[in-house]
């Protein structure tokens, strides 16, 4: 099985004032699993986006040979037919169509212009016991979770034939169990004689289940590395994705550490839809002056929604508990409560819940610190710019100045503005959620340091993260959360993520 | 940054906010030369003014209501019901005219309320709640009619859209006290333009070169000084200038200068952000409709004024005017853009074009048609614009 199923050679693609793809070369053989790796904006998506026919044949110099024949896309459609499908990182399905629906969007089954239900639902039947998903075709999509709802683009994607399958960030927003589901399908697809490409920031994960890897930095294929080499591991990657050796990935800090500032005890949140759903359950913690806190948990464990009910009740019903922040109990009933109590929530959605796109840097900054910089309702624009120029050279956003639209930042610098935005506040606690999710690795770095600085400046911090190593990376302490309870907590020292995961896995009764 | 530069980015990268103003003087231009000059003829400039001031006014809430993520129908049918409820108040009941003045606002701030509180705090959206408004506040106006109109006003009601101030300082063929208000607006405009370049200066920001500056001050003076002289040399000052004018001004600070008008921009740019960040979400949507009845109060008195009595069908349509006004001028469809002076400049744009095509004697229909396809095109531009922007990044 040694041939090559596809080529893209000297692929160079330029937008207006900006070269994304610069004679960018890869080779992938047939039934193989092949990933891309790059920091973000380094052109992985924009390569994917040329061979899947987004970028029509013409709009791009560069030759790509699709098993022996040269591939002149047009469109989507014409590398369709050929056999090469993209996942999109947002998944392109319908909500209110049903599973079956979905798969055959486009290219429904039909005689005479009417449907043939019959033949669909029981095609579509199929294509989820291949792809291992146990719905009904009439299910609508918008039931079906992120996870089952991947499943439903590869077997659309099966439905079409496929013979080159690339999935953009697949797993970003799977948790363990799902991520895990969807590499043994991949296996399987592969076994089948299917190819597969496979662009992730997951390391881990692209360690496990690559053949190759072609790293891509600055819109050049940098180079491919063979996976099974031993010596390709997830630090030979990064050094091809950074172009350097990173010493460390977390950097070092001396914690000094204070009073208990902020505690929460005895909190249950419910469900705001599902009734007698209870999300978080009776769970207590506190965070001392100068102590970075970690929340660890599995996806639905119910972290992201403590930290939003303690929020200016952002999420849930039935809340009970109480918030003391310097141990004097506070009202958190709204978000203006709870700013005003002295604490700042980073969202890990900042594109939805932290920033406007379409303002600029100096009116994101203020957005949630209006009041401070304004007399009788008028804003002191002249105070705006000088803080938000404060905001931009501290936490090194790479900007010439404040006048730049958020939306078209990276992810890095959108991620300090939204710290910064929360630094103008002046908050005694900070709860980050996912603080570097969808960031590259040199960015990641970074924010780490800010938030080194923050605790070093007597801020206590509370972060909420999935990926067990940034926990252990950066904390002093760590909370373990399961099924909406607290089920225990860990010096760092002593943390490792086998232990971790125990703890995240606790079921219920077993402890307490 | 050179004044070459700056003035090719005038019209190739800040096309978006510099378009309208751009199509506005192409518009007014072509109808000129179409009309052989009588378009900016002294009294036909007061015309317009007279004319379509209600237009204005209603825009100034409208770009409110369109940047905080929302439309409102009802102004149109809010415009008849506060106008009938002067008329009933000043003809039948022989109150003074500035009682039914205000009750008048008051009404049209109450019918704001009561539309706030549907969209704040039920949540049903406000082109529901406006439609059902459109239908519920001309019904009333029949009731409150009975049916029939009503006029004429008594005098001093009539002043408020039809008078003028002049010959305060005496007149030499033209009236002084107008141009003395001119010179004074210009003047300043031009302070408060040098001491916002002084602050950003001071702050290290980036400035447009001095060349530029002055350029654009120049202009604008020329302009607003040639327009002074024109109505001066007409009727003087109409009072509804005045109106108008305290009114832009003090809706652009607003928009521009204060916590609420932050707020608005927040909630249209992204709602989730603006709630996570402590707007009181609720409480600045039921400000926005209030402000919205309020001002369709004061068009109402203004309209039924002008026209000198009150008519159960008055205000047909108006809404569409101001809505268009809104969106020729940049505001953006899914809320979080658009600018007090766009969606003035857009309104002027409509009130050239009518009373352009008035003047060549074009008839009703094909006004019709024409303003459609302007506003079509309007928002066609300012797409292909977003889309441009969008490739580049």
């Amino acid at each position: 099985m040694d041939t090559t199923i596809l080529q893209m050679q000297e692929i160079t693609k330029t937008f207006p004032g900006v070269k994304a793809l610069d004679g960018v070369n890869l080779s992938v053989r047939t039934g193989e699993i092949h990933a891309i790796c790059g920091e973000n904006g380094a052109g992985k998506s924009t390569l994917m986006k040329v061979l899947s026919g987004v970028y029509p044949h013409g709009s791009y110099e560069g030759q790509i040979i699709f098993e022996g024949e040269e591939l002149k896309a047009a469109s989507i459609k014409d590398s369709e037919a050929k056999g090469i499908v993209i996942i999109h990182q947002e998944l392109a399905l319908v909500p209110y169509l049903s599973v079956a629906e979905n798969i055959f969007l486009g290219n429904e089954t039909s005689r005479g212009g009417f449907i043939d239900w019959n033949e669909t639902n029981h095609r579509a039947a199929d294509l989820l016991k291949r792809v291992g998903l146990n719905e009904l075709p009439i299910t609508q999509v918008g039931q079906l979770g992120v996870g089952k709802q991947q499943l439903v683009e590869i077997a659309k994607a099966l439905s079409k034939n496929v013979k080159l399958l690339i999935l953009d960030e697949p797993t970003a927003a799977l948790n363990d169990d799902d991520s895990e589901h969807l590499l043994n399908l991949l296996r399987g697809l592969r076994d089948q004689g299917i190819t597969s490409i496979i662009i992730s920031h997951k390391l881990g994960e692209i360690e496990d289940i690559a053949n190759t890897t072609t790293i891509i930095r600055d819109g050049q294929s940098i180079e491919a590395l063979d996976m099974a080499d031993p010596a390709s591991n997830q630090n030979r990657i990064i050094r091809g994705m950074v172009g350097r050796e990173l010493s460390s990935r977390y950097p070092e800090r001396e914690p000094n550490i204070g009073e208990v500032v902020f505690e929460v005890r005895d909190w249950s949140v419910q469900h705001p839809v599902q009734q007698e759903r209870t999300v978080v359950d009776h769970a207590s913690l506190n965070v001392r002056a100068g102590e970075i806190v970690g929340i660890a948990g599995l996806m639905g464990a119910g972290r992201t929604e403590l930290a939003m009910s303690v929020f200016g009740h952002s999420y849930g019903r039935n809340i009970s508990g109480s918030v003391l922040m310097d141990g004097k109990p506070v009202d958190t009933s709204t978000v203006g409560k709870a700013i005003k109590a002295g604490i700042a929530y980073v969202s890990e959605d900042r594109k939805k819940f932290g920033l406007n796109l379409i303002e600029d840097i100096r009116v994101n900054t203020t957005a949630a610190g209006l009041g401070k910089i304004s007399s009788n309702g008028f804003v002191n624009g002249n105070k705006e710019i000088q803080i938000a120029e404060h905001y931009r050279q501290s936490m090194r956003i790479k900007t010439p100045n404040v006048m730049a639209k958020v939306g078209n930042l990276s992810g890095g610098n959108q991620q300090k503005v939204v710290l910064g935005k929360w630094l103008h506040t002046a908050p005694e606690l900070l709860i980050l959620d996912e603080p570097t999710r969808g960031i590259d690795v040199g960015a990641k770095y970074e924010i780490y340091t800010i938030i080194n600085e923050l605790a070093a400046a007597g801020k206590a911090v509370l972060v909420i993260s999935s990926e067990l190593p940034e926990l252990l990376g950066i904390c002093d302490r760590i909370y373990t959360l399961a099924y909406g309870r607290m089920t225990g907590q860990l010096p760092a020292a002593e943390a490792t993520q086998e232990r971790l995961m125990e703890l995240m896995t606790i079921e219920k009764e077993s402890t307490r | 940054m050179t004044l070459t530069t700056e003035l090719k980015d005038i019209f190739t990268k800040n096309l978006r906010t510099s378009g309208i103003y751009i199509a506005f003087v192409l518009i007014v231009v072509l109808f000129s030369i179409l009309t052989n000059g009588l378009l900016l003829s002294p009294t036909n400039i007061t015309n317009i003014v007279l004319q379509y001031s209600y237009v204005l006014i209603l825009a100034l809430g409208m770009i409110i209501v369109i940047v905080a993520g929302h439309i409102d129908l009802s102004v149109g049918s809010l415009v008849a019901l506060t106008g009938a409820v002067s008329a009933v108040l000043i003809i039948k009941h022989d109150m003074p005219w500035w009682v039914g003045m205000l009750a008048g606002i008051a009404v049209g701030a109450i019918c704001g309320l009561w539309q706030g509180f549907w969209v704040a705090y039920v949540g049903i959206p406000a082109f529901i709640v406006t439609l059902a408004g459109m239908l519920l506040f001309r019904g009333l106006t029949y009731e409150v009619l009975n049916n029939v109109s009503l006029s004429p006003f008594p005098g001093e009601y009539g002043q408020i859209a039809g008078g003028f101030l002049n010959g305060l300082l005496g007149g030499y063929g033209f009236d002084t006290f107008t141009l003395v208000i001119g010179v004074i607006a210009v003047a300043g405009l031009v302070y408060s333009q040098w001491r916002n370049r002084q602050g950003r200066m001071k702050y290290g920001q980036s400035v447009e070169s001095m060349a530029m500056f002055l350029g654009k001050n120049a202009i604008t003076a020329i302009i607003i000084l040639w327009f002074f002289w024109q109505i001066a040399t007409s009727r003087g000052m109409p009072i509804v200038l005045i109106i108008l004018a305290i009114l832009i001004l003090g809706y652009n600070v607003l928009t521009t200068r204060t916590v609420f008008g932050r707020h608005v921009y927040a909630i249209g740019g992204n709602l989730s952000a603006a709630k996570l960040s402590g707007v009181n979400v609720k409480k600045i949507n039921l400000w926005i409709f209030i402000n919205m009845g309020l001002l369709a109060g004061v068009a109402g008195v203004v309209f039924s004024s002008r026209s000198n009595g009150a008519q159960p069908g008055a205000g047909n349509m108006f809404e569409l005017d101001a809505i268009a006004a809104c969106f020729i001028g940049g505001a953006s469809t899914t809320g979080g853009v658009g600018r007090v002076t766009g969606a003035i400049v857009g309104g002027l744009v409509m009130a050239v074009l009518s009373n352009g095509m008035q003047l060549m004697g074009v008839g009703a229909s094909s006004q019709q048609i024409v303003k459609g396809i302007v506003l079509l095109l309007a928002v066609a531009f300012d797409i292909y614009n977003k889309r441009r922007a969008g490739a580049g990044s």
